[in-house]
């Protein structure tokens, strides 16, 4: 079994906290319960705080408002998926509520020993 | 084409070789792993065969010699500190089971069929980009190497093995399996093979530069491909639809090209040479897709009735002309396809005439770039009088050319223009 990583993608300005898409991730979080390693919602990008150091480890830690980056689609949470292969990854992609409100990729996990952290 | 003894010998290591790398993915979970096996395995058969001789089955020595080999990195790697193979060859690799009798044994032939056929929905998996799945399909199935394939689609031989690397990878790390998919996903994956063995015929017959009219090779092995997938999965008819298309492509080759190697229009070309017994076995794999796909033509099968209207054509004026706007029609329907509305307006012109092909070209906006459709205007003005401007768009076609062999037909045809 492999881990991948499912990160959520929505138009910015939308809105993901609402009842509805709420309920749409319980849902399926209740269904696919047994497959999913971890989950992360994240606050809205307007709370978001980029750190930067300038100039190497000993440099002058640089602290800016907002996203690292502007984009079109922002990064709204994460599940951790377990499955076999890419094609059952899919499958299970494919029914988180995201997929059809925004755009769901699938990264997989490293081993532990390869990890850099 | 009668190969030397040499070629003979290369062309068993290589299909051979392709076919035992298919068993050896499933066997040790890698391809890369299996890919270097397989590799060391052809080079030491290139070493010896030609001192030895051929083996009796050459895909049994392949095999076992493969394995050994396999076998050997591996235990390389076991050896080493740290164990950096799981994170190097990603984590689907499965200890192999190295006893010796398992060693020596050697599949038999429905075996490798199937693990072809997985490896060819491997190859296709729409998780990777069409680019990469053209050149893992012609390095794992056809057995071509990075440099081969880079010459047929003319990027340098660094940029294909990187190509290749990433793709490897990728199916790794991101676990794209290796098997036949079920039911529910097989008709969309089975169009991406499809594509794939189609866009290996394309390019070999009409390739996008170089001196070579025909790239005879990688037609083969288009239609070699398009034979496995219809024996493993017999009766789809936009397989059996592909397979026809391919062999009426095929069957003109003998054609398509003259004595000093230039192309040969269709219009020019001597049917007498044609592979008549090809185009009889297109002819009933396309009436058998007509039977099994219960009224409904898939764009394969509307390929496959284009070519058949041209292959049982005894001349080049005496062809429906009218079927073949009508089919056209059709595949536009499918698809908006630059490419497919000048072939039509062309069978517009020799339906209608001239003018009204001209028009037909001139309606199509998004070709101003291609040779084709300029040489195709010089032709539909040369037949209205206008040599003039028949004479220009030739002189255009000629500079947007991208082989030499074209040029030089383009050319001759220049020479040949009238004076306005």
């Amino acid at each position: 079994m492999a881990v991948y990583a499912a990160l959520l993608y929505m138009p910015e300005g939308s809105d993901w906290m609402t009842p509805e898409v709420r309920e749409e991730h319980r849902v399926f979080g209740a269904a696919a319960a047994e497959t999913i390693r971890g989950a992360v919602a994240l606050y809205p990008t307007g709370s978001a705080t980029t750190i930067t150091i300038a100039g190497g480890a000993a440099g002058d830690v640089l602290v800016t408002d907002g996203p690292y980056a502007e984009a079109k689609e922002i990064l709204i949470g994460l599940y951790l998926l377990e499955a076999a292969d890419l094609d059952e990854a899919i499958g299970l992609a494919a029914r988180i509520p995201t997929a059809w409100r925004g755009k769901v990729e699938l990264r997989p996990v490293a081993p532990v020993g390869s990890r850099p952290f | 084409m009668t190969l030397t003894p040499e070629e003979q010998l290369a062309e068993t290591v290589r299909v051979q070789g392709a076919r035992v790398l298919a068993t050896l993915i499933r066997t040790l979970g890698s391809l890369q792993l299996a890919e270097d096996a397989v590799q060391d395995a052809v080079v030491a058969a290139l070493q010896t065969w030609p001192r030895d001789g051929i083996p009796d089955d050459p895909r049994a020595w392949l095999t076992v010699t493969a394995r050994h080999k396999a076998y050997d990195a591996l235990r390389r790697e076991a050896a080493r500190p740290g164990k950096e193979l799981a994170a190097t060859a990603g984590a689907a690799l499965v200890a192999p089971d190295l006893a010796p009798e398992v060693l020596e044994m050697v599949e038999p032939e429905s075996v490798v069929r199937d693990d072809q056929l997985r490896l060819i929905f491997t190859c296709c998996h729409p998780a990777l980009a069409r680019e990469a799945q053209v050149a893992l399909a012609l390095r794992t199935l056809a057995g071509l190497d990075a440099g081969a394939i880079a010459r047929g689609f003319l990027v340098p031989e660094a940029t294909m093995a990187k190509r290749l690397v990433r793709a490897r990878q990728k199916i790794a790390q991101a676990r794209i399996p290796y098997r036949v998919p079920g039911d529910a996903e097989l008709p969309g994956r089975l169009a991406s093979v499809l594509a794939v063995v189609h866009l290996i015929a394309t390019e070999s017959h009409a390739p996008s530069a170089g001196d070579q009219v025909t790239r005879v090779d990688l037609e083969a092995e288009a239609v070699r491909l398009a034979r496995l997938v219809n024996e493993l999965m017999p009766g789809e008819p936009e397989v059996l639809s592909l397979l026809a298309l391919l062999l009426f492509t095929a069957a003109r080759r003998p054609a398509r090209a003259d004595a000093a190697g230039d192309p040969v229009p269709l219009a020019g070309q001597d049917r007498s040479v044609w592979d008549h017994a090809a185009i009889a076995e297109a002819s009933g794999l396309l009436a058998e897709a007509v039977r099994r796909s219960g009224g409904v033509a898939g764009p394969y099968q509307l390929q496959a009735h284009l070519s058949a209207c041209h292959a049982v054509a005894p001349t080049y004026a005496a062809t429906d002309w009218d079927r073949i706007v009508g089919l056209y029609d059709l595949l536009l329907r499918l698809a908006a396809n630059p490419a497919v509305a000048l072939n039509r307006a062309v069978a517009v012109g020799e339906r209608d005439g001239p003018a009204a092909g001209l028009a037909a070209l001139d309606a199509i906006t998004a070709m101003a770039r291609s040779h084709l459709w300029h040489a195709a205007r010089a032709e539909a003005l040369r037949r209205l009088g206008d040599t003039g401007q028949a004479r220009e768009a030739l002189r255009q076609a000629v500079e947007l050319a991208p082989t030499a062999p074209e040029r030089r037909l383009l050319s001759r045809r220049l020479d040949e223009m009238p004076p306005p």
